[in-house]
């Protein structure tokens, strides 16, 4: 044991001559070690790019101003309501300094105009990635457990939508996402629950199918389901890649489970008339009926014209039966109660020769190879086990199977879905943006037993789907309830009374807006009972003439009867008034001459108004309001006032800039106006 | 000595494992070559940040007597962000490449440069400009839609006709930028919120602001700004060297 403890003493000492040395070696070790840290510091990523920074300003023209801006050092806004630490102006110097905007080189590029300021929201509540970070890698890339990278600048607008609820002007991508998502059942699936506590409900009609067997075939409910994009490109139906056997049940199933509705195919007696044999007549009639406002069809071109309320019309002939579709254009809501098509009370002439024209537009390629045998009880029990496994209820209206609750995956929080949590396919980037967009674009790839089915979206489709499924984050739900700015509350407005019947009947909400409900296509009639005179609204209903030349769109002619027109215009005279003022305040005759050419010189000269309205269609252009040369009929005297002081006021959102008249103005040029009676007659003799 | 042995074996077997991330998609092999670029179509459209544009960018190599070459390689490049799909290509039977751009991060005007090598490999360029619009700037773009459009942009569709040729007194396009570029922000400011005869201009261009709010004037300027060509330049401010 002595021996051992003297051998190390020996080697300590040949090896240690001086204790000094390793006192120094030590010492020395120690000073590097207390030399790293600020080392570190020194040479870190962040003051490199502040050296830069700084290196650049001194080139600009107001060097002086900027230099006074700078401060050097960590940077960093606190903001403990929002749980935002974020220290990305550390680096991103020139953030704030809007004479930077020309610099594309980063991080010193100054941050685009936007409606809130820095100090407020911070970075990554809209940018994601991890503010507290003080190196690239960590700030942008990390992918560690519970932390997010930094959102790719395409997708960003779905940061809006973690607080806008509502449609925002400057956000078109989330705008066209959220469309989409409501319009296309994605939402009939997935629950989609909102920060403001709405729910997203969907916004397209998928046709109930319990009478389903009245309206079309076998085959063609077969072709449908194998390819819905081969008989209409704008179909909002999704492919579910069902194999030939189970298309051929599906479609067994629908049509034996189909109830026949009663009077659904009687044809009305054939009328004898020479227009009836004329192509040209049924041609017509569907251009005067304004069908192309919400149906598109093929033109003689090739091209798909039209509107897409209703379903695209070029293959009709093949799809449906000649009986079902002269009942469904005579009532359509005799089939489908809950339809937006209006009813037009064509005469039964006219409804021969529309059935005639649709019938006459068919899609012969897409039936071509259908050949369907008698359906089996084994295939109609199979194929009724399929539309529960598919979920086919969870848009449709099917008899004996009740719409499913929560039939696919919730999405209220899907934007902040871990990483972890996802499987991603080979050579996809690990990113959950890119899981979102592949995830949408071919389902069935990720995994065999999954039910969700392919839609043809457009890649400028699939990037605004999952734009708006971004928005749906975590911290959506967790900012401050007073940042939350609410969706428009849905109205449920329905018009009373045997007039709201017919209104109801003629679905005047699929195109008009009243109290908050309905379309966008032709004008909010919410106040129109002030708005016209009695005596127009009436000639108007009975035979609809264009106010504005520039539309396409246009009102059909409903064909009302006499008593029922009569009721339904007083119906809107009485109902639909402003509070705002007294319809009859006003006269509608008696101004004198002096004021209304005072008012007319207002028109031409002061207020230009001729640029977008025609008073003297002689020598007025203008293109885009309403033509004027008859409004002292149509308008009363008051409400042209009242429109003038404030357009807005009476019709939010109309294009009619407000011009801040003065009361003189105002009453010069409602004198002015309102004898603008002459009829168009009287005009072309002039 | 024989440990020395292992180095490069191991260094060869690191060059296999890392070369599939090195390789690069062999370009195509020209076939033929012109002289001249020009653009067919795609230019001066108005994007978004990190998002493709809605229309390819289309460009035709011609030779010196203006007729297309088919099968010359034509490589596009751009400003860091910019991608290309596809970034080089060969012109097909018509003498056109047409490629999809996806605009980078930043907003603003983005150059494109298309390039092509004639006979001798000595390189030809073409110069195409296109924009990527901020939040201000789009909803500039929307606010334009709805309210400038009709009579400042004279070109007519199906769904818009312009009203332009209805005036008795033509309203400036917003991408004419000698005119536009002389008016100041407070200008534009001025003739948009108190209408033409703010500055002794026509009365047809109505006063917007009791319609619009300051923020969505301004972003029509920005807009405005953005689309002017030729680029609008502040006055005032002294560019240094980049």
């Amino acid at each position: 044991m002595n021996s051992l403890k003297a051998k190390i003493v020996a080697s300590w000492k040949a090896v240690v001559r001086d204790p000094i040395i390793p006192f120094g070696v030590v010492s020395l070790l120690l000073l590097i070690a207390l030399a790293i840290a600020p080392l570190k510091d020194h040479f870190s990523e962040w003051r490199n790019y502040q050296h830069q920074y700084v290196r650049m300003i001194r080139t600009r023209g107001d060097a002086v101003t900027l230099q006074r801006h700078f401060q050097g050092g960590i940077r960093q806004i606190w903001l403990p309501k929002l749980g935002v630490v974020d220290r990305c102006q550390t680096c991103h110097a020139g953030l704030d300094e809007a004479s930077l905007s020309d610099v594309s080189t980063q991080p010193f590029a100054a941050h685009p105009v936007i409606p809130h300021h820095l100090d407020e929201f911070g970075c990554v509540v809209c940018h994601r990635g991890q503010g507290a970070a003080t190196t690239v890698a960590e700030a942008h890339h990390s992918k560690m457990a519970g932390e997010q990278p930094i959102l790719p600048a395409r997708y960003i607008e779905s940061s809006c939508g973690q607080c806008h609820h509502s449609t925002l002007e400057g956000t078109p991508k989330l705008n066209q996402g959220r469309t989409l998502l409501t319009g296309y059942g994605c939402v009939s699936c997935h629950t989609i629950k909102l920060a403001d506590g709405t729910t997203m409900t969907a916004t397209d009609q998928p046709p109930p199918l319990t009478h389903i067997a009245d309206k079309t075939t076998r085959e063609w409910i077969y072709a449908w389901l194998k390819d819905p994009a081969s008989y209409s490109t704008t179909a909002t139906m999704p492919n579910f890649n069902l194999s030939d056997a189970d298309a051929r049940d599906i479609s067994a199933f629908l049509i034996a489970d189909s109830e026949p509705l009663s009077g659904d195919t009687a044809m009305t007696p054939a009328v004898a008339s020479n227009s009836a044999a004329d192509p040209a007549a049924g041609a017509s009639l569907y251009g005067e009926s304004f069908c192309a406002s919400c149906h598109a069809m093929q033109n003689a071109a090739g091209n798909v014209v039209g509107g897409n309320l209703g379903p695209e019309l070029s293959g009709i002939g093949s799809k449906v039966n000649a009986g079902w579709l002269q009942s469904w254009l005579r009532d359509p809501r005799h089939y489908d109660p809950g339809t937006q098509m209006p009813q037009y009370r064509w005469t039964d002439q006219q409804l021969q020769l529309l059935t005639g024209y649709l019938q006459s537009k068919t899609n012969s390629d897409f039936l071509a190879n259908v050949h369907l045998a008698a359906a089996t009880p084994a295939q109609i029990a199979h194929g009724k086990a399929l539309v529960s496994e598919y979920g086919c209820a969870s848009c449709h209206q099917i008899r004996g199977i009740r719409k499913p609750d929560n039939f696919a995956p919730e999405l209220s929080r899907v934007g902040s879905k871990p990483l972890e949590q996802l499987v991603f396919l080979d050579g996809m980037q690990h990113s959950l943006p890119d899981y979102l967009s592949e995830k949408v674009r071919r389902p069935r790839a990720f995994g065999t037993n999954l039910h969700m089915p392919v839609y043809a979206f457009t890649p400028a489709q699939l990037e605004a789907v999952t734009t708006a499924l971004l928005s749906l984050t975590d911290r959506s739900f967790t900012l401050p309830p007073q940042l939350q700015v609410p969706s428009p509350r849905i109205s449920n407005y329905q018009p009373a009374g045997h007039a709201g019947q017919l209104m109801t009947n003629m679905n005047c909400l699929s195109c008009h807006r009243i109290h908050g409900r309905g379309g966008d296509m032709a004008p909010d009639l919410t106040w129109e009972g002030s708005a016209v005179q009695h005596q127009w609204l009436d000639a108007f209903l009975k035979n609809p003439n264009t106010l504005r030349p520039s539309l396409i769109r246009r009102m059909p002619k409903f064909n009302l009867s006499d008593s029922d027109r009569a009721e339904l215009t007083d119906y809107m005279m009485t109902v639909y008034q402003t509070p705002a003022f007294e319809r009859d305040s006003m006269p509608l005759t008696g101004y004198a001459p002096a004021e209304v050419e005072q008012g007319r010189q207002l028109f031409y000269s002061k207020y230009g108004c001729q640029a977008c309205h025609i008073v003297n269609a002689q020598q007025d252009k203008g293109y885009i309001g309403p033509v004027l040369t008859q409004v002292g009929s149509r308008l009363t005297a008051a409400w042209i006032y009242q429109w003038l002081k404030n357009p807005q006021a009476l019709r939010p959102g109309t294009t009619e800039p407000n011009q801040n008249m003065s009361d003189d103005d105002a009453r010069a040029l409602t004198a002015f106006l309102i004898t603008q009676k002459t009829s168009l007659k009287q005009e072309a003799k002039q | 000595m024989k440990r020395i042995l292992w180095i490069p074996g191991m260094i060869a077997l690191l060059g296999v494992g890392c070369g599939h991330r090195a390789a690069q998609t062999a370009a195509p092999h020209a076939t033929a070559a012109g002289s001249a670029l020009v653009e067919s179509s795609g230019g001066k459209q108005l994007g978004m940040p990190g998002t493709m544009l809605p229309q390819p960018l289309v460009v035709q190599v011609n030779d010196a007597s203006g007729n297309a070459v088919t099968g010359a390689l034509v490589e596009f490049s751009g400003p860091a962000g910019v991608s290309f799909d596809p970034a080089v290509a060969l012109s097909d039977s018509s003498g056109q490449v047409s490629t999809n751009v996806t605009m980078g991060g930043g907003s603003g005007r983005f150059e494109l440069t298309a390039a092509s090598p004639d006979k001798s490999g000595k390189k030809f360029f073409l110069k195409v400009t296109e924009l990527s619009g901020s939040y201000q700037q789009q909803v500039g773009y929307e606010v334009n839609e709805k309210y400038c459009a009709r009579c400042h942009n004279s070109e007519s569709s199906a769904q818009r006709v312009s009203n332009y040729d209805n005036l008795s007194v033509k309203p400036h396009s917003f991408a004419d930028g000698n005119a536009m570029n002389k008016l100041s922000n407070s200008d534009l400011n001025a003739i948009i919120t108190h209408g033409g005869p703010a500055l002794n201009r026509s009365a047809l261009m109505p006063p917007y602001g009791w319609t619009l709010s300051k923020a969505e004037t301004q972003s029509v300027i920005a807009y405005i700004r953005l689309v002017s060509d030729p680029p609008y330049r502040p006055a005032g401010v002294t560019y240094g060297k980049q």
